[in-house]
């Protein structure tokens, strides 16, 4: 079959020690966390009413809180107890990746452990516990020579439950700068590669499982006294994260780390960096999909090394200004700003990739739309959609104060599949992304801003303030500044945006090379 | 009754549960002597089960004392004291988790007896309560039957060798045969070991057969007690009820069953 011979698999494949270890890492080191906190938890909740359905109740909000959002929460919660904990104590600690996904996904854990325990603890039949205390053992005896093991079928029961939820849910700590087998999904989901998607979807469901059964194993060995079958279950875990520390260990030194956010141009950026990097012999990887905040943050403290921002998302959502500067002052203004963070400006890259409203150019013709101000008129009756952050954008209030538009509905999407919702007339237009190669391929036209609503958008590379006096790095990097122009951002956007062998971040950032350096 | 000092004594003892006005047990004097097999008998609700559940402190009394051995029981620790007497559950109450060896040697185990001390204990007992040693120590309860449970809950009970075995019902889930095979050897070890055996029932019969002396319990307090010979003499009218019931057997069988009946009286 063609899908199997496809060479994606195995690029696929190549990443696999990486994100499977980080991956298994984060959830067992999260499952412990949350056993620790929970069993003691239901064992003093379990014969008091009140704190049991307290405790319950607030595993339960925990819950209902959507894993990503959860996980995104702890990023700043971190963030500000690391800055307290270096003015006070003089020390800090990371509070990018594995602490945060550990964290959330620890209280994420905790409800079916809780849960089972408790219930599993009363359910135990107190003629039973009565006879305990008759022959003679003291509480504590009588919880752990016939409560616990009595219960423990139920306790078990609980722990397979969250170590599944825990392995499922690992996948969102992606974002926050944990790599985990999410790395797969949101790259895929990024650049249309369906691939990926499904690697990493199996690969979590394959690990999922693979805990269940060794958990099982453990039910099972400590219920029918089979010390073979306990042992192999023990030894299957621990096998599971021995294998897993081994790489961490071996290059645990001083990579330089290159940031991406969630969308196609940053993984080939990300990708043309690393190469640069490579290329001199400085060891670089890529920390990909990281949230718009979290990789500003996670710069300004040194867990990541470099990337690419815009001015305008800086500029507005950074740093909350809201006047409308011309470009180079802007750019200037940027500088100073960063510069008091320590964070270096190192240079713009040549092009601005800039929300822009986007519609068919066929129809934009009919209706004799030239400018966002032609629009007004006929928003009333338009759908726009835009991606995840726009519409909470200072941009969005200020492109419609501007024009007075007012669309009948705003929609939000995944933004690859905005390009085709506007090309198939399901919604009327767009808040696209100038430098996308999709506007090219569905025939889109980006309407004129005439009053300079949205400010301009350098892409910009930032570097960490310990990178700031790093020269190896800057020659390394010096060639990319002022040589991509937007066609070129474009057309690799486009490459990247197909589904075959050469549309991967890593190959098309190589054709990007070639051009640059034949320019 | 007996001039000896009384080894267990409940000295005006009264028990509420929950703040209720309604005593459970409501100032219950009663001496029991050592070497003696003493049966509680009422109905449930009758304060039966709670009487003999202050004894070893599973309940703390509202008023009054109990004395064991001239100590007040309030000022021992309840757990030494649990390990001190032995106690035989309503249907067994044995570990669901644990071999019968464990459940047997339970006791020793929590006193720190050495492991190879309670092998040897257990298999001790196993033939004290005549089961098969090999066939029945590391198996788990639910192989056995009922009586056989109750075999080696008297075993667990008797593990520690404790002077004292309260017993709370201990063949009233049995099958009659068993029961009566259950308690004919009971009632030879407690003589055998010379242990002092306080029996709950509710079943008159099973007391007059097996013990010394009888208790009747009716509203959280004693009725009567005495031995069954005494007892017949008694004018309450709701003992004279209680042992109307095996009068009634017993005349019943002896016309049914008149050389069974003389079989079983000439044995020894």
């Amino acid at each position: 079959m063609s899908l199997f011979s496809d060479p994606r698999w195995s690029d696929a494949l190549g990443h696999l020690p990486d994100y499977l270890g980080n991956h298994v890492r984060v959830s067992l080191a999260a499952l412990a966390l949350g056993l620790i906190m929970s069993l003691p938890l239901a064992i003093v909740a379990r014969h008091r009413p009140v704190l049991r359905g307290a405790l319950l109740g607030l595993a339960s909000i925990v819950q209902t809180v959507p894993g990503l959002a959860l996980l995104a929460l702890f990023y700043p919660l971190l963030l500000a107890l690391a800055a307290l904990s270096l003015q006070y104590l003089g020390a800090s600690f990371s509070a990018f990746g594995f602490l945060p996904a550990v964290l959330a996904l620890a209280l994420y854990s905790m409800l079916p452990v809780l849960r089972n325990t408790i219930t599993g603890l009363n359910g135990v039949d107190p003629a039973l516990t009565e006879a305990a205390q008759g022959v003679g053992m003291t509480p504590r005896q009588s919880l752990t020579m016939v409560e616990l093991p009595l219960a423990l079928p139920v306790i078990m029961a609980g722990i397979r439950t969250s170590a599944v939820w825990v392995i499922g849910t690992a996948t969102l700590s992606t974002p926050i700068g944990q790599t985990s087998l999410g790395n797969y999904i949101f790259a895929g989901l990024q650049t249309q590669n369906w691939v990926l998607v499904i690697f990493g979807c199996v690969a979590a469901a394959v690990l999922a499982l693979a805990v269940d059964q060794l958990l099982a194993l453990i039910e099972t060995g400590i219920r029918l006294r089979s010390r073979v079958r306990t042992a192999i279950g023990v030894l299957g875990i621990a096998a599971l994260v021995i294998a897993t520390l081994a790489p961490s260990f071996a290059h645990s030194g001083t990579r330089i780390v290159v940031g991406a956010k969630t969308f196609t141009e940053q993984y080939i950026l990300a990708a043309l960096m690393s190469q640069r990097l490579q290329a001199v012999g400085l060891p670089a990887t890529t920390r990909q999909g990281l949230g718009s905040s979290v990789i500003y943050d996670a710069l300004a403290s040194g867990d990541i090394d470099v990337y690419i921002d815009y001015s305008g998302t800086l500029w507005a959502n950074q740093f909350h200004r809201s006047e409308i500067l011309p470009r180079e002052q802007l750019l200037t203004e940027l500088k100073t700003t960063l510069a008091k963070a320590n964070i270096t400006l190192f240079g713009e890259l040549g092009f601005a990739n800039a929300y822009a409203i986007v519609m068919p150019r066929a129809k934009a013709q009919a209706l004799g739309i030239k400018t966002a101000a032609d629009l007004a008129a006929l928003s009333g009756n338009m759908t726009i959609a835009g991606d995840y952050e726009f519409f909470s954008r200072p941009e969005w209030a200020g492109l419609k104060t501007a024009y007075g538009l007012s669309f009948k509905t705003q929609r939000t999407m995944q933004p690859d599949f905005m390009y085709a919702a506007v090309a198939s007339g399901e919604v009327d237009v767009i808040a696209g992304y100038t430098s996308d190669g999709l506007i090219a391929k569905y025939d889109l036209v980006v309407l004129d801003d005439p009053q300079h609503a949205i400010p301009p958008y350098d892409a910009i590379m930032l570097l960490a303030p310990k990178r700031a006096g790093d020269e190896t790095l800057r020659a390394a990097l010096q060639p990319l500044l002022g040589r991509i122009d937007l066609p070129l951002m474009r057309e690799a956007n486009l490459r990247a945006a197909g589904n075959d062998a050469t549309s991967s971040p890593e190959s098309v950032a190589r054709w990007m090379w070639e051009k640059i350096g034949k320019k | 009754m007996t001039s000896a000092p009384p080894l267990i004594a409940f000295q005006h003892v009264s028990k509420s549960f929950d703040g209720r006005a309604i005593k459970a047990v409501d100032d219950v004097s009663l001496d029991v002597t050592e070497g003696e097999f003493l049966a509680i008998v009422g109905g449930s609700g009758s304060g039966k089960t709670t009487l003999m559940r202050l004894v070893n402190r599973l309940i703390a009394p509202n008023s009054g004392k109990i004395i064991i051995a001239s100590e007040d029981v309030a000022q021992v620790d309840p757990i030494e004291l649990r390990r001190r007497i032995g106690y035989v559950f309503q249907s067994g109450g044995l570990f669901p988790h644990m071999s019968i060896a464990d459940n047997i040697g339970i006791t020793p185990r929590l006193l720190g007896t050495p492991p190879r001390e309670i092998a040897a204990r257990v298999d001790e007992l196993l033939d004290l309560v005549r089961l098969d040693r090999t066939q029945h120590r590391d198996r788990l309860p639910h192989e056995l039957s009922g009586g056989q449970r109750q075999r080696v809950g008297v075993a667990r009970a008797l593990a520690a060798k404790p002077r004292i075995v309260l017993m709370d019902e201990p063949f009233g889930a049995l099958d009659p045969l068993t029961r009566d095979a259950l308690g004919d050897d009971y009632r030879a070890l407690h003589r055998g070991l010379g242990l002092t055996t306080i029996m709950i029932t509710h079943d008159m019969t099973e007391a007059i057969l097996l013990a010394d002396r009888i208790a009747v319990m009716r509203s959280g307090k004693l009725l009567a007690e005495g031995t069954p010979t005494e007892l017949s003499e008694s004018t309450d009218p709701y003992v004279g009820e209680l042992l109307g019931t095996p009068r009634r057997q017993a005349e019943r069988l002896q016309m049914l069953l008149p050389k069974d009946d003389a079989a079983r009286s000439s044995a020894p």
